[in-house]
């Protein structure tokens, strides 16, 4: 089901993340840390806290990988299941 | 309404399925790599303008070699330090095309620091991206033009010294220097605020070439954590703290409000329009069949080499002898093989003629072989296959072949041309010599061939009298 989103939150592929922490680094709300887990390539991977995510965007830009983060903005349409899946 | 999602951008392949290695998901480029940060930039602006299916990037030398692993885009990957040179190639055939140059700093500030200086001075209308990371990244991090003095290398293990290494290039002033280019902007690639100024440059620069209004160069200050020995939030931090210090960010020239755009016409020759240009008569010759001589079986489908001084007409012999054979529908190749002096120095040129498909152009062991100074014949008579044929010009030449194993024919073909009237003909006199004494072509061939390859076409009466000369001089 399609729902309009309340709050921003962002989404990180942890298989994507290369562990640079560029995003941990330029997030202006500090909602981003670097996991105690390794995913499979052996690097530590960045993830959202949970909470308080503003969707500014900056840590998008700030990565060097395509597809490790997606920021869904508050207002944004998705499917109702994107919220669970992490 | 403003974007909700911010997601890879669609001009990314979804896989990207051309990476030879297992992982096809992510790039090949180090942990905090501003090659990347880059990359979603231009892709996001490729995706934002709808562009997607008329940009052309090329790929250059340097750890972006791969960028076509990554964008779902037209690419071409070029010669080292070569990409503004191809690019204003397609640009130039393809007007409608987005062009966009992506280079490193070996790459444009190093081996091709002439290319893109003169494309740039050109005003080609093409959009450059260059990253500079202070060194040469991909092969392990040496001085580059772009190192900072002071700045540890791999090969200033001391510190780049300007008295022995000179000062860093700054490309983005140099080429604001310049008349034509529209729009020059350096920005860094580090934290939001200059990742913002750098995405309305990537774009600025693509919305220059869209508008047809000229050359857009944008230097982007990236990070190299690997080559640095640093860790990528350090490393951003000393772009921002110490490398904008020696390269300073900013607009360094826009002229993009002032110039006109230029317009692009599409033009389509007809036919005939095609002929002229390329100065093709094709109805009456192409038409022509021609009737060939019967061939004894030693001088069928000859490997020849012509050799003699620049200047003596051995690589039009050649092209003659080569031009003939196609008329007469042989398959043949044609290939010439000079030093820099236009007279004085030696000149050969390979020549097949063939029933068959020829599998190599090159002529190394020739069965016949025409040559008109000493030096020439001096070199290659012990090339020439057993059993094969050796013309050479005895009124140049004041030595015999040796040879007993090959047929020798001596033709005074310098003299010959001296009588009737011009020494520069001896070529023709050598050419009439070949064909008479072997008949691998007709005379008829030939003096067709003359008119298609001599651009000159009031000297070809004296030209025929001369191959007139030496067949008969042969018979």
């Amino acid at each position: 089901m399609q729902i309009t989103l309340q709050k921003a939150f962002i989404k990180i592929n942890k298989e994507q993340c290369k562990g640079c922490t560029l995003c941990i680094e330029t997030c202006p709300v500090d909602v981003l840390k670097i996991s105690d887990k390794f995913n499979s390539r052996g690097y530590h991977y960045a993830e959202y806290v949970g909470d308080g995510c503003t969707g500014c965007g900056v840590c998008f830009y700030a990565c060097p990988e395509p597809g490790a983060i997606t920021v869904y903005k508050r207002g944004a349409v998705v499917d109702e299941e994107i919220l669970t899946l992490n | 309404m403003a974007t909700t999602i911010l997601k890879k951008p669609g001009t990314f392949y979804e896989v990207f399925t051309r990476k030879p290695d297992a992982d096809k998901i992510n790039t090949h480029y180090c942990p905090g790599c501003g090659h990347g940060k880059l990359h979603k930039l231009i892709a996001e602006a490729i995706e934002d303008f709808g562009i997607q299916d008329r940009v052309i990037i090329i790929n250059p030398v340097g750890c972006s070699v791969f960028l076509y692993y990554y964008f779902d885009t037209g690419h071409i990957q070029v010669a080292h330090g070569r990409a503004p040179a191809v690019a204003t190639g397609i640009k130039r055939v393809h007007p409608h095309s987005i062009v966009i140059s992506y280079q490193g700093d070996g790459d444009l500030a190093a081996i091709g620091g002439n290319e893109i200086l003169h494309a740039a001075n050109r005003g080609e209308h093409i959009t450059v991206f260059f990253v500079n990371n202070a060194i040469y990244g991909m092969t392990g991090g040496q001085m580059a033009p772009t190192t900072l003095p002071g700045m540890k290398t791999t090969t200033t293990p001391r510190g780049r010294d300007i008295r022995n290494e000179g000062y860093p290039l700054k490309m983005a002033e140099l080429i604001a220097t310049l008349d034509a280019p529209v729009y020059v902007e350096r920005v860094a690639l580090t934290d939001a605020k200059n990742m913002a100024r750098a995405r309305k440059a990537v774009r600025k620069a693509i919305q220059i070439q869209m508008e047809n209004k000229g050359f857009a160069f944008v230097e982007a200050l990236s990070a190299c954590p690997t080559g640095w020995g640093m860790n990528p939030p350090d490393a951003e931090k000393w772009i921002n703290e110490v490398m904008t210090k020696y390269f300073p960010l900013g607009v360094f020239k826009d002229i993009s409000d002032k110039v006109e755009p230029v317009k692009f016409e599409k033009k389509v020759l007809s036919p005939e329009e095609i002929k002229k240009a390329i100065g093709v008569d094709g109805e009456t010759l192409t038409m022509k069949k021609y009737q060939r001589n019967i061939v004894a079986e030693k001088y069928k489908n000859p490997k020849i080499k012509v050799a003699g001084f620049g200047g003596q007409g051995i690589l039009l012999l050649g092209l003659v002898l080569a031009q003939a054979g196609m008329l007469e529908e042989y398959n043949v190749s044609w290939l010439p093989s000079y030093g820099p002096e236009m007279r004085g120095g030696t000149a050969n040129c390979h020549v097949n003629i063939s029933e068959f498909e020829i599998a190599s152009p090159l002529v190394s062991i020739p069965t016949a072989l025409i040559v008109m100074n000493r030096p020439s014949l001096e070199k290659f008579e012990p090339t020439v296959k057993s059993g094969g044929l050796i013309i050479y010009d005895n009124s140049l030449i004041d030595i015999e072949p040796s040879r007993k194993d090959v047929e020798v024919i001596p033709v005074p073909a310098t003299k010959i041309a001296d009588d009737i009237g011009s020494t520069k003909v001896a070529n023709m006199v050598m050419l009439g010599a070949y064909i008479g004494y072997t008949g691998i072509l007709t005379k008829e061939s030939v003096f067709d061939a003359l008119d298609i390859v001599v651009k000159r076409k009031e000297l070809n009466e004296l030209n025929r009298r001369a191959i007139e000369a030496g067949i008969e001089y042969v018979m």
